[in-house]
């Protein structure tokens, strides 16, 4: 077992590090208060190859593995959570539908412009009545010669304000449940298909998460990905591997909250002391240093699996519980660290407590990764 | 175009501290990276290859160590890169780097060889021209932008109070200002092309036969450090700007009366 980071992996984790600090975090703040992300730094991270980490160069990815991606989560989350699901959404759940069930010719059409940095994807699997329960899934897809006609409704579909592809679940035959969901890869300009407004947050309020609509949206059979039916299974390997990226992402909001708690409980003072020096504020940030850790090496782990071809998913599923469950002890923590100041909007720490929450319910809900990790360990 | 970059790993002086006893660098712990008019010189010499074509090769003079530093230089889209690095080079001072550098510059070749003004732990701005000296080529320094006019590069110079603009022909050497260009972040698919390339060695034995072995090392550095102390703040000077030549005289030697220096 070794503990270390490649050559290569530190010199991408400092490329990923120094971005975050110089592009990323100085907007942070006003994106979260606009509820917009950033354009022109949306084109930068396109710019510097944030968009296609684990990809193939062959189809201009950047031919980094699933850690180096890891990696890029964990940096970025440091500083702006937004803009970790951002890339996560685009990475591991658009773009890893169409590398794993694409034709070569959907992967040229398709894929290429997604990991070299020209187009933006997302993934719509999520309903008003379809959360946990995917398999409820209303959208419908009806073959009409040789294209299919969709139409239904998907809401919380991240970056939908700004995708050019997006990759969609519908019903091609409701009798059969799960296994009638098929996948589809529809461009944003196909008439029909309308994105609605941005659903207001909590948190990661930054990020573009919006209702999208499809009526009557016409497509070629040759949009759908994989077979008829098998939908639901690319959902669930692209969530598999999300995952991942989602505990890398608390991970990395953990550890961005503990950094603006360690500068602040050096400076402050308090009974004529700096309140760095009482024992109380060294235990509590040696426990969630500590916490942090075990969550990190979590998440690392699945992702190492992941490259070693190995059986990552419930190893996801347990990085994803428990990082995601510390990022918001962590945080909470955190602002109670820095008090008043914590708890205000001139520190991010506040922000940081709000970004966390989501890590239990999105791409998988606490719960619903105790029923992976409880399916993979033969209990019943 | 052969345009090749000079860079210098050094510690962040950002995160660096000063021994209170010995007044010299800790060095210990501290991160390593490249050098900031250096980087600037990277980018330009990558803008030019971009403007002209040709290739960009980084080089480095430092410990097996500065690897990193041509990995980085590597992944902002240097073609390819080499270390000069050896036992006998160590300890060198300006004089002895600029005589082993030109060495390895002339076994690469070159049309233009790009270096930073100075670096953050020396502070010399000695090297660069020093090389030009050795390569009997010549040099511009403190070069704040550069343009390609045919045959011929139209350099900016900053000068104290005022700018110079110098027409030169390859070869030639250029040292750069941080305000030259602001460098590019290192691209993902470059690290990871960066450790796929192979990074050419110069030893001693390399380049023995292209400079004398008195002149390198600790034994050939002609500057000794006797002693590093904190320079003190310099109080703002006076500017006397309407005086005859014969009252300027009286001046400058009244103050220098006044502090004793005659």
């Amino acid at each position: 077992m070794d503990f270390n980071l490649s050559k290569t992996h530190l010199l991408q984790q400092e490329l990923f590090r120094r971005f975050a600090e110089n592009e990323i975090k100085p907007l942070a703040e006003e994106m979260d208060e606009k509820e917009e992300y950033n354009r022109e730094l949306l084109e930068k991270l396109k710019r510097y190859g944030f968009f296609g980490i684990p990809y193939s160069r062959e189809y201009g990815g950047v031919g980094g593995d699933y850690l180096t991606y890891i990696l890029c989560m964990e940096e970025v989350s440091k500083v702006d959570a937004s803009t970790g699901i951002t890339i996560s959404v685009h990475t591991s759940l658009a773009c890893s539908c169409i590398d794993s069930f694409g034709t070569e010719e959907q992967k040229q059409k398709w894929l290429r412009p997604l990991v070299d940095g020209s187009k933006i994807g997302c993934f719509g699997l999520t309903e008003p009545n379809a959360g946990t329960d995917a398999a409820g899934q209303q959208t419908k897809a009806v073959l009409d010669g040789d294209h299919y006609i969709i139409n239904g409704a998907k809401i919380f579909t991240t970056n939908s304000g700004f995708a050019d592809t997006f990759v969609v679940f519908a019903m091609t035959d409701k009798s059969k449940g799960t296994k009638g969901i098929s996948a589809f890869v529809i461009d944003r300009n196909t008439p029909g298909l309308t994105v609605g407004k941005n659903i207001r947050r909590m948190g990661i309020r930054a990020a573009s998460n919006c209702e999208v609509s499809y009526e009557n949206v016409r497509i070629p059979v040759s949009q759908r990905l994989g077979k008829e039916g098998e939908g639901f299974k690319i959902a669930m390997k692209a969530l598999d591997g999300g995952r991942i990226g989602i505990a890398a992402q608390a991970v990395g909001i953990a550890q961005g909250a503990l950094n603006e708690a360690m500068k602040y409980v050096k400076e402050r003072k308090q009974f004529g002391k700096r309140i760095s020096s009482f024992q109380n504020t060294q235990f509590k940030l040696a426990e969630l240093q500590t916490k942090i850790d075990a969550a990190r090496l979590m998440t690392y782990r699945a992702a190492i699996v992941k490259d070693q071809g190995g059986n990552y998913g419930p190893l996801a599923a347990m990085a994803k519980l428990f990082a995601s469950e510390m990022a918001n002890e962590v945080t909470r923590a955190c602002v109670q660290l820095m008090g008043g100041y914590g708890y205000s909007r001139e520190y991010p720490v506040e922000r940081m407590m709000r970004d966390a929450k989501i890590t239990e319910i999105y791409e998988g809900t606490s719960e619903a990764m105790k029923m992976v990790i409880a399916g993979s360990m033969k209990i019943n | 175009m052969k345009i090749v970059v000079c860079i210098k790993q050094v510690p962040d002086t950002n995160e660096v501290k000063l021994d209170p006893v010995t007044n010299t660098l800790i060095r210990e712990g501290v991160p390593s990276i490249i050098n900031h008019d250096d980087k600037s010189g990277i980018e330009a010499a990558l803008q030019l290859k971009e403007k002209v074509g040709g290739t960009v090769t980084a080089v480095c003079m430092g410990p097996p160590q500065a690897d990193v530093a041509l990995r980085e230089a590597l992944a902002m889209g240097c073609d390819d890169a080499v270390l000069i690095s050896a036992r006998e080079f160590g300890g060198s001072d300006t004089y002895a780097t600029a005589v082993i550098v030109a060495a390895a510059l002339k076994k690469i070749g070159f049309d233009i060889v790009i270096t930073g003004r100075q670096a953050i732990d020396g502070d010399t701005a000695q090297v660069g021209p020093q090389i030009a000296e050795n390569l009997h080529i010549p040099q511009v320094s403190y070069v704040e932008d550069i343009k390609v006019e045919g045959d011929k590069l139209v350099v900016k110079r900053q000068f104290e109070d005022r700018y110079h603009i110098i027409e030169v022909k390859p070869p030639c050497l250029l040292t750069a200002l941080q305000e030259l260009a602001t460098p590019r972040y290192m691209h993902a698919r470059g690290v990871v092309e960066a450790y796929e390339k192979e990074i050419r060695v110069f030893g001693f034995d390399d380049l023995k036969d292209s400079l004398n072995p008195e002149h390198i090392g600790l034994k050939g550095s002609p500057t000794n450090v006797i002693r590093s102390f904190t320079k003190q703040a310099k109080g703002q000077g006076t500017l006397h700007t309407d005086l005859s030549a014969d009252e300027a005289v009286k001046v400058i030697v009244e103050k220098l009366e006044e502090r004793h220096i005659i």
